[in-house]
């Protein structure tokens, strides 16, 4: 529950210091450093919050690129106008309410107009809001220029996982929760990270400007890491372009940002910002591991290998919507157990994996021919279906 | 126009309102049933819309009577001329809304589709198209043929109306009688043509965002011909028992509005869905 | 229709008052149509407060307790579309229907049976909302916002059951405004210039052409919607040459002159009542008609400040800014305006005057949030997080909802004769006030600290502040069934109100006794 000793900056808050929360003045928060501590807020704080350990934030997560910084500041200078506007007009409202009233025998006067007044209080607002959309104009111009990217990372939101694929070194992988199901049915204690972790997360290198080409396959959703200050719809059969430049190394996490089903809560977004060599490093790796899978391709696979192999396939990526007991969720999405695809002819069956239908999506670019191979096994000998039939990786790379 | 010139008529209580939404919900319903085809639904569908028809026949009965009975004094006229006036307007918006879509497609989602490379790789703006999926070519409908004689038509029966319109306003009944059937006459044909362009038209609905587009705007303009049309021909039934006078009649007038809005309609529709 | 014909030819001033429940089903009386919307509206108002209880249920902790993920969004998107286009609107629409002629002098609406109709088409419209509960594949769960592909891809038969009841609404609310609109513009008394009406009239004329402007657009949408769903057309769809955002687009278009369409009326009762209980008149009439004709004509341009993360080309991101901060500046004037009312008056605290003042400062706090929003790096931030849903929970709730409650104990002296139950008032005014804040301002932190909205389940640094919310989602539910009870002991009972029951009231309102006669101004007064 809220610690007593946060009381204060909620206060701080109502007044426009609320950057004063815990975690921040205890300097995680780098911009925070900059500012000065001579305000009301602050020393509300220093009195109370002396030996605070909150967890939570009352305010914007600490900038991780220059433009969630500027977004940063510009949010401050708008709270404390705002904040300054609320004390004032309120301050006489009060005022007003507390002396000029009938119990304390006030007499009301009569006047109901002054140009002048009116006149003044129209052009103050103005002034203010211009002093305002000056800086904002600014950072928006900034965000807008997408120009001069050292590297491009195309990345394609569908229900419900992140696939991002590197357009200059051909890496590919699909990004999805891995908050295990017994976390979010309670069955479990919940880590840390609950439901902002990720098994592949997304590896960039810092001090580089990277340009993000977001589109979805299905319908629409958000890309958005709140520390670099972005968050782009990803539109299907459109591309939006926005880009990032961390400053320094860490892990950031956000989460889809546009209602896109029922899983829409569950499509977190991590992405890991390393030094470059590392990040070559990880491009090295990811290039071998891709190899590997291909190698697999050729050799010849037993159909219980492929079946035991598909299993994991399925309850990464077909589970959420065909259900991990292959019952699906009629009509949006049709049940797997005795599935006409599922138990028909086989090319149908690599056919619809490799090239989707409707809402059902296009897995050539996600998965590998191994993994496809696996998965058609296993929908096809398991999940109560049991045609004994299944097709190699090498089948599956023919078809494509 | 007779005794009760100084107060604003108050009609007494009455189950039409309830019946209008008896009807629609009905209508409503059905409706979506039969979308999602559930058996029943066509049946729901067509008993609400019968009731509708009820429904516009009494009510307008009642309204008819009263209007003739004189309850109605010059107050309660220009109310009805201002609730027709905000009435157009907001069909005015309506179709605002479908030329806005047009227009922002055409402006600017066809450049964007074409612009995500990612996507479509080779798909170039052009309008008239069926959108990059689009596996045929589309063949779209051009405005010299029968889209200009349309307009001719509409044009003209526009004047007819004002022709019947002058004969009202002098009593000269014949005149107000021929002016009224030439205009119907030619929005009967206007729709005959229309459908007949219609069964040629080598594209449909499905064929991307030109067949939409062109469907819903020429498709909902057809529907208000086809009601204006009606409506015409109640105006002509009503003058011929010798409703309507020299200075009360905005029964007719309310029409010769609503069919003047559809005219101007028609003239956007010709130049932004058939010529450019 | 007996009655109908029946009654034609005695005179139009003395027609039966049916009794029982043809009094209220072919009722053509704007008192008891407005009676109907009232209460209409408030059962709207507790069936979807109790879907936005279950919603703060879900959210008490995290994990998945009560609700499955897409019941969550159910239950996020009823509670949205039924608080609005339910509760809000038909509140002011009965408000409209009662005062409106009595403050302009005039005997009912200028067309009582099509005013009728207006109110009955929002019945068939609520059922097929709620029935859509019931059918295979559930209600609609795409958010009020509706937005294809995700609306398209919903296969449930429900998103066309809420499409067309929509359209009912639509067809509904188009007819009412140009009832009012006619009513206003035509039925005024004798000396009663457009300069003279009370301001509650102003917001409503605006209100009306807002309406008839507004919806007619958002019918065209849901048209569009439709046919993508079921008739192969594209306008959603890149593959055909569509685009989502164009819904969007066109949604907006309609769906921000409604948020202005559920805040102008709120701003005209507030009118009413602070000068009534300053005893002093409105300060800057002239500047208040004109400040809200400003935000009207503003909201037609502000629409896409919702689409700021949509990736506009900057010029429009731009434009839509400076725009939307615009209309801050007629907002002020009105706050401005407000406050300079109660200066120097002369001020008793009843409640509709407590819940006047709240509605100033809260609405006042929701209006800055909302300049928050409109910045739009800013925006970046908080779109589609618990910012912007503590944003229009304040102008909704403590603007929209909170004046309603204000407006309903000004009035209901002159609509049921009796005063109502003052103690009892205040107790519900100061557990809204206080629940209220305790579940919606946390709200700002989360949704700052970064928690989206329309989520059934969230990380662990927002669980303190949606406990918090949560408790007081559940006061503040339990305060509104304390207004039911005062209303109808109200009803019941208490001490007779005088016609004119507030000292500082102004208005031809206060001239007829209370409870008004079945009949008022049958012979329009005179104003000087
Ligand atoms: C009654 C309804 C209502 C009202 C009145 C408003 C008023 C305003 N709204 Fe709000 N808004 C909504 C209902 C409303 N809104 C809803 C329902 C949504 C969410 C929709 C959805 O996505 O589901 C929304 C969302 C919303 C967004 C999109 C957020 C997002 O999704 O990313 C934005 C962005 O610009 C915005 C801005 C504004 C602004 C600038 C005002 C202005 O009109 C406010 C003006 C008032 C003031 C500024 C305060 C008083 C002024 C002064 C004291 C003068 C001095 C002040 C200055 C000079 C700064 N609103
Ligand atoms: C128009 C006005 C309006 C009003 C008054 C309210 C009132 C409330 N709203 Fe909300 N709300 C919206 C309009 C409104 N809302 C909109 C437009 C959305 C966006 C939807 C979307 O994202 O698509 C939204 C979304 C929304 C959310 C975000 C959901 C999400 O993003 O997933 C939440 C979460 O807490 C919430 C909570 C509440 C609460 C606690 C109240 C409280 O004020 C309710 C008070 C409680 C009661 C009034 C209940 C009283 C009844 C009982 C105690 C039981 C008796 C019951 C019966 C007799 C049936 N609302
Ligand atoms: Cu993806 Cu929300
Ligand atoms: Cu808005």
């Amino acid at each position: 529950m809220l610690a007593v000793n946060e009381f204060p900056s909620l206060i701080g808050f109502f007044f426009g210091f609320n950057h004063f929360s815990c975690s921040q003045f205890f300097g995680v928060d780098s911009v925070m450093n900059k500012r000065t501590f001579l305000s009301l807020g602050a020393t509300f704080l220093t009195l109370f919050a002396v030996n605070a350990q909150a967890d939570y934030a009352l305010n914007l997560k600490a900038p991780a690129t220059d433009i969630a910084s500027q977004i940063y500041d510009l949010h401050m200078l708008i709270l404390y106008v705002c904040a300054a506007i609320f004390v004032v007009v309120f301050g006489m409202m009060f005022y007003s309410i507390f002396k000029h009233r009938k119990s304390v025998g006030h007499k009301a006067a009569q006047f109901h107009e002054n140009h002048w007044l009116e006149v003044v209080w129209t052009i103050i607002p103005v002034i203010i809001l211009i002093s305002m959309a000056v800086p904002a104009t600014r950072t928006i111009l900034a965000m807008k220029d997408t120009t001069a990217a050292d590297m491009s990372i195309k990345v394609t939101g569908s229900q419900w996982k992140w696939a991002y694929d590197y357009l200059d070194q051909d890496v590919k992988f699909v990004s999805t929760l891995s908050t295990p199901e017994a976390q979010i049915k309670n069955e479990e204690e919940k880590g840390e990270n609950y439901l902002l972790e990720v098994d592949n997360p997304m590896v960039v290198p810092v001090g580089k400007k990277i340009k993000i080409l977001l589109t979805a396959a299905d319908v629409i959703h958000a890309w958005w890491i709140p520390e670099f200050g972005v968050k782009q719809d990803a539109i299907p059969g459109f591309v939006r372009e926005t880009w990032i430049r961390v400053d320094k190394p860490g892990t950031y996490r956000g989460q889809c940002a546009e209602l896109c089903g029922k899983a829409h809560g569950y499509m977190p977004i991590v992405v890991e910002a390393m030094e470059e060599d590392k990040y070559n490093a990880w491009v090295v790796a990811q290039k071998e591991a891709a190899a590997a899978a291909d190698a697999g391709a050729d050799k010849e696979w037993a159909m219980d290998e492929l079946v035991t192999a598909g299993k994991a396939v399925y309850e990464k990526n077909c589970a959420v919507c065909h259900g991990a007991t292959g019952a699906g969720i009629p009509p949006a999405f049709p049940a797997m157990t005795g599935s006409a695809v599922a138990t028909g002819p086989i090319e149908g069956h690599i056919d619809i994996l490799l090239n989707g239908k409707n809402i059902m999506p296009a897995w050539k670019d996600v998965l590998s021919d191994t993994d496809i191979a696996a998965v058609i096994a296993y929908e096809r000998n398991a999940l109560g279906n049991s045609t004994g039939d299944f097709a190699q990786p090498s089948a599956v790379k023919a078809a494509r | 126009m007779s005794q009760n010139t100084n107060n604003y008529y108050l009609p007494a209580p009455s189950l039409w309102p309830l019946i209008a939404s008896i009807a629609l919900f009905l209508m409503a319903g059905g409706f979506a049933m039969q979308m999602n085809d559930v058996a029943s639904g066509s049946y729901v569908l067509i008993a609400g819309v019968l009731v509708f028809i009820y429904l516009l026949y009494g009510w307008f009965r009642d309204v008819i009577k009263e209007s003739l009975s004189g309850f109605y004094n010059k107050q309660v006229d220009v109310s009805f001329r201002w609730s027709m006036g905000w009435f157009i307007f907001s069909e005015v918006m309506f179709f605002a809304g479908f030329f806005g879509a047009l227009f922002y497609i055409r402006t600017f989602a066809l450049d964007w589709i074409s612009g995500s490379k990612l996507v479509w790789p080779d798909f170039v703006a052009t309008w008239p198209t069926s959108g990059p999926a689009a596996t045929e070519a589309l063949e779209a409908m051009g405005p010299w043929g029968l889209p200009a004689i349309n307009t001719l038509i509409l044009l003209i029966s526009g004047a007819t109306l004002t022709y019947a319109h002058w004969g009202l306003m002098k009593n000269n009944r014949k005149q107000l009688t021929i002016g009224l059937i030439l205009t119907i006459a030619l929005g009967a044909i206007f729709l005959y043509l229309q459908a007949h362009e219609y069964a040629e038209a080598a594209f449909t609905m499905d064929s991307g965002i030109y067949g939409s587009t062109f469907y819903m705007l020429t498709g909902f303009h057809g529907m208000h011909v086809t009601m204006g049309t009606i409506m015409l021909l109640i105006i002509l039934f009503r003058v011929m028992k010798g409703h309507f006078n020299a200075d009360h009649h905005f029964g007719f007038e309310a029409v010769a509005w609503y069919w003047h809005f559809v005219d101007v309609v028609w003239l956007f529709l010709f130049v932004f869905v058939y010529w450019l | 229709m007996s009655t109908t014909t029946a009654t034609h030819h005695d005179d139009h001033a003395d027609h039966g008052h049916p009794t029982g429940i043809m009094r209220w089903v072919a009722s053509t009386n704007h008192k008891d149509i407005g009676t109907l919307y009232l209460w209409f509206s408030f059962f709207m108002f507790l069936f979807a407060g109790a879907l936005a209880l279950g919603i703060r249920a879900e959210l008490f902790q995290p994990g998945l307790q009560f609700v499955e993920p897409e019941n969550f969004n159910r239950l996020t998107t009823l509670h949205g579309l039924i608080m609005i286009f339910g509760a809000i609107m038909p509140a002011f629409v009965g408000f409209a229907n009662w005062m409106i002629p009595l403050m302009i002098g005039t005997s009912d609406l200028a067309f009582p049976r099509l005013n009728n109709m207006s109110f009955w088409l929002m019945v068939p419209a609520a059922i097929l909302l709620i029935t859509s509960i019931f059918v295979p594949g559930g209600a609609i769960a795409g958010g009020w916002t509706m937005y294809p592909p995700l609306s398209v891809q919903n296969q449930s038969m429900s998103v066309d059951m809420s499409i067309l009841a929509l359209h009912i609404l639509g067809v509904s609310s188009i007819v009412g405004s140009i009832n009012i609109i006619t009513t206003i513009l035509n039925m005024r008394a004798p000396g009663m210039t457009l300069m003279k009406m009370p301001l509650f009239v102003w917001t409503w004329l605006i209100t009306a052409f807002l309406l008839i402007a507004s919806m007619p657009v958002l019918a065209g949408a849901l048209t569009m919607l439709l046919t993508d769903r079921h008739f192969g057309t594209s306008f959603f769809d890149a593959a055909g040459g569509g685009d989502p955002v164009l819904w969007q687009h066109v949604f907006w278009f309609f769906g921000h002159p409604e948020v202005y369409i559920m805040i102008l009326p709120a701003f005209g009762l507030i009118s009413t009542i602070i000068p009534t209980f300053a005893r002093k008149p409105l300060f800057g009439y002239a500047s208040m008609v004109y400040a809200t004709a400003a935000i009207a004509l503003l909201s037609f341009v502000v629409w896409a400040h919702h689409m700021f993360t949509t990736g506009m080309p900057v010029a429009g991101q731009l434009f839509f800014m400076y725009s939307t901060m615009l209309i801050s500046i007629p907002t002020g004037v009105k706050v401005f305006n407000w406050v300079a009312t109660m200066w120097r008056g002369s001020m008793t605290f009843e409640t509709p005057m407590l819940f006047s003042i709240a509605v100033v400062f809260l609405f006042t706090i929701g209006g800055l949030s909302g300049l928050v929003c409109s910045i739009l790096p800013v925006d970046i931030q908080v779109q589609d997080t618990y910012y912007v849903v503590a944003h229009f929970h304040y102008v909704l709730f403590s603007g929209a909802a909170m004046s309603i409650m204000g407006a309903v104990y000004y009035w209901l002296p002159k609509w049921t004769g009796h005063m109502y139950d003052e103690t009892l008032g205040k107790w519900h005014f100061w557990l809204t006030t206080i629940a209220f804040n305790v579940t919606f301002f946390p709200m700002h932190f989360t949704g700052l600290a970064g928690m989206p909205r329309r989520i059934p389940d969230y990380a662990l640094q927002f669980a303190e502040f949606n406990m918090i919310s949560s408790i007081g989602a559940f006061a503040l539910g339990i305060s509104q069934l304390l207004f039911l009870y005062v209303v109808i002991k109200c009803i019941k009972g208490g001490a007779k109100a005088e016609a004119k029951s507030w000292e500082g009231a102004e208005g031809l309102e206060w001239t007829v006794p209370s409870p008004a006669p079945f009949h008022t101004f049958e012979t329009p007064p005179t104003v000087k």
